[in-house]
């Protein structure tokens, strides 16, 4: 119950977040449509779908610890570390190609662009680098459930800890998919 | 406690003799124990708070006279924004939650613990680094912030001042306060001693409850607020910031999205403190039960749908107006409720006029005129009248200090003996409780005066025709710390010379009273069943129905 509680105010965090960028919206609805279209919708869905299947193996693997498949257990949270971590070098790289082209808060061109397309990368920045954050934690949250599933002090009899960290990976997928069709798909 | 008393209790220190795993300070510091941690609260909210008052007193002294007193306007800014956060942050919001709540809580409700104590601990040392950090920006190059406890854009992401530490502060002090309800609605949930149903639960648990649930719901909306301003000190994204096309009353709506529940967050232990003393010195059933249970939940829900009456002037819509108005208005239904509740216990009781009893008392006033000028402030009209001035000021200290601070006094002179096992004295309590009393009062109700006839808050110099009452307030500013110092003297002197407090000194039905002053290590031998409700007076109501 105390870990739903958290994930409850994890929302409520990003919930604040996603009322200025509904005011911000409705204020600057051109804008927000001109600037979209620059993200790069190819490297969004990859993303989606592969941190899509990181949630679906963490949750197997949850299924695998029970039944004491210990060896297949380590082998999908493994999985999905891999995949949080291909999340973050694509991010990466999806940052990187906007710094070089001149987006980044405070940039001369940014700043020479009208005032809603300033917002929207501003919230884009916030939103996206808030979840890289999460998407850190939740591995370092996965990465201690590992060590504790292959020392077997997580078990078929004692899992909850297991649970715990699988219902967090969760919360950073569901995040990601309101994010993603609020800057990538809506242009 | 000090080692001499360890010679004198007959019944052993309770949980003082068994500090777990650890010896010495780190018996302390690294305790898992509620009652340790309540402890923990207690001293270090009590340094905050002492630090706080005199900041306040100080600014007060500046004010006794137009022009420059003591300071410098930069100075003064820095006072007022350093007094508001310590005072709210480190001292109301945890106050009676944090040091009563860990303390009593588990016991109240029958309970070894609370549901999570390492992370109990865990909100411990985030309180503490977000203090520290707060208490450390005044010495960072830069000055100490001067923007106010409220931190508005655009002022906040333009002041060269140390604003990043005291948000980064704030914000791990919210993490705090999250970590503390989160654990406590857990508690209350799964932890109740068999028989221990809702509607048997101590009122004080009832408030902890509502109260944590704000903790909850509203705290992440001022993280994410207070961490948007930083970004936006730290990088220029633009979301507040004007010149980029962001908007400052945005700000304004999410700050007060939180920071209007917070206040409920502050008055509602305070209410629950109320609840619970007065039936154990009116010898009666409190009167209503089920409403005031209700009510705290009322409050709690009605509290999040108000924000918006911080900003009448800001220039929204008039019918977003006209329902925040509303709505403000609705919050005293569930209030008053209480209020008349309270009074109609007293109403034939056999009243022990004892030192907490004195401080309820003066709760309840005060705490009627700060709702009473709260509505004023609700009412559209008066509202623009008295916007920003010393009238919104003398508000809300009536609520929050003369409520939840005397609250708190009262929790202080109630629950000390099961704290620390021992007894304080009457005579100096008395005076204590007469002193702060007039002090407040003739610190604040000026203030309502001064307001009304146009003193905006927080300008460092006035016109001439302000000075009589200033002066007033300020001599007010020090009778209360007189009488604060006296209420302090006396507890601690009490700690190692005050007589051995029995389990029960005050005749109270709660399950605290059950055990032993101070408890032992896990509260009770063996989990109690509970059969009756939490204030069953009716052996004395029969006595003076027989005998009127």
């Amino acid at each position: 119950m105390g870990m739903w509680l958290f994930l409850f105010t994890e929302l409520i965090l990003f919930g604040g977040l996603f009322i200025v960028y509904a005011v911000y919206r409705y204020t600057h609805p051109d804008a927000f449509h001109l600037a979209a279209a620059e993200l790069n919708t190819f490297v969004g869905t990859v993303n989606t779908l592969i941190l899509l299947t990181s949630s679906l193996t963490v949750a197997m693997s949850i299924t695998a610890v029970q039944e004491g498949k210990k060896g297949f257990a380590l082998a999908l949270l493994g999985m999905t570390i891999m995949m949080g971590l291909a999340f973050l070098v694509n991010k990466y790289f999806e940052w990187g190609h906007k710094f070089e082209v001149g987006i980044y808060p405070g940039a001369p061109e940014l700043l020479a662009q009208p005032q809603g397309v300033i917002l929207y990368f501003g919230l884009y920045f916030v939103m996206t680098g808030l979840h890289a954050l999460h998407v850190i934690i939740g591995l370092a949250v996965l990465l201690y459930v590992f060590e504790a599933v292959r020392r077997g002090s997580i078990n078929a009899g004692s899992y909850v800890r297991l649970e715990s960290g699988a219902l967090y990976w969760h919360l950073v997928d569901i995040i990601w998919i309101f994010l993603f069709p609020l800057f990538y798909l809506l242009h | 406690m000090t080692q001499a008393a360890a010679h004198t209790l007959p019944g052993g220190r309770g949980f003082y003799d068994e500090p777990g795993r650890h010896t010495g300070i780190r018996g302390w510091i690294f305790s898992t124990d509620h009652k340790r941690i309540g402890l923990l609260y207690l001293g270090s909210m009590s340094v905050f708070f002492l630090t706080a008052l005199t900041l306040g007193v100080l600014m007060r002294l500046e004010m006794l006279s137009p022009g420059k007193t003591i300071v410098e306007p930069q100075t003064y800014n820095t006072f007022f924004t350093l007094h508001g956060i310590m005072m709210i942050f480190l001292f109301i919001i945890p106050g009676l939650p944090a040091v009563f709540g860990n303390f009593l809580l588990p016991i109240m409700i029958g309970a070894k613990d609370v549901f999570f104590p390492r992370l109990n601990l865990l909100s411990w040392w985030l309180f503490m680094i977000g203090g520290l950090l707060a208490l450390a920006s005044v010495f960072f190059p830069g000055g100490a912030a001067d923007t106010g406890w409220t931190f508005y854009v655009p002022y906040s992401v333009r002041t060269s001042t140390n604003v990043l530490p005291a948000l980064i502060a704030a914000f791990i002090l919210g993490f705090s306060s999250i970590l503390t309800g989160l654990n406590f609605v857990t508690t209350i949930h799964r932890m109740r001693a068999p028989g221990m149903d809702w509607f048997r639960m101590p009122l004080f648990v009832w408030s902890l409850y509502a109260t944590a649930w704000i903790q909850i719901l509203a705290t992440p909306i001022v993280g994410i607020t207070l961490l948007l301003v930083a970004v936006e000190r730290m990088f220029g994204v633009g979301i507040f910031d004007p010149a980029l096309g962001g908007d400052p009353v945005l700000f304004q709506h999410l700050f007060w999205i939180y920071s209007h529940p917070a206040v409920y967050i502050m008055v509602l232990p305070g209410l629950g403190v109320v609840s619970e003393i007065l039936p154990v010195f009116a010898r009666r059933t409190i009167f209503g039960y089920k409403f005031i249970a209700y009510s705290s939940l009322a409050i709690a829900f009605l509290g999040s749908l108000v924000w918006a009456h911080h900003m009448f002037t800001v220039g929204m819509s008039n019918t977003g107006m006209f329902v925040f108005s509303l709505l403000t208005f609705l919050v005293s239904i569930p209030s008053a409720i209480k209020v008349f509740n309270w009074i109609a216990t007293l109403y034939k009781g056999s009243i022990a006029l004892e030192p907490p009893l004195l401080f309820i008392l003066s709760f309840i006033i005060q705490f009627s005129i700060g709702g009473f000028t709260g509505l004023m402030l609700g009412a559209l009209a008066v509202n623009i009248h008295v916007q920003d001035t010393y009238f919104v000021v003398g508000h809300f200290h009536y609520v929050m200090f003369g409520g939840t601070g005397f609250g708190l006094f009262a929790a202080m002179h109630y629950w000390f003996p099961k704290m620390f096992g021992r007894m304080y004295k009457k005579g100096p309590a008395v005076v204590a409780w007469a002193l702060t009393t007039l002090g407040f009062n003739m610190l604040y109700f000026p203030f309502l005066i001064l307001g009304y006839m146009g003193m905006p808050r927080r300008y460092y110099d006035y016109l001439p025709e302000y000075q009589s009452v200033h002066v007033v307030a300020t001599v007010g500013s020090w009778v209360l710390a007189l009488g604060v110092i006296i209420l302090i003297v006396n507890l601690l002197v009490s700690l190692r010379r005050g007589a051995i407090a029995p389990a029960n000194p005050w005749g109270g039905k709660t399950l605290e009273w059950t055990v032993p002053s101070p408890p032992p290590m896990e509260n009770f031998d063996t989990i109690p069943t509970v059969t009756t409700g939490p204030y069953d007076y009716s052996e004395y109501e029969q006595r003076s129905a027989e005998h009127p």
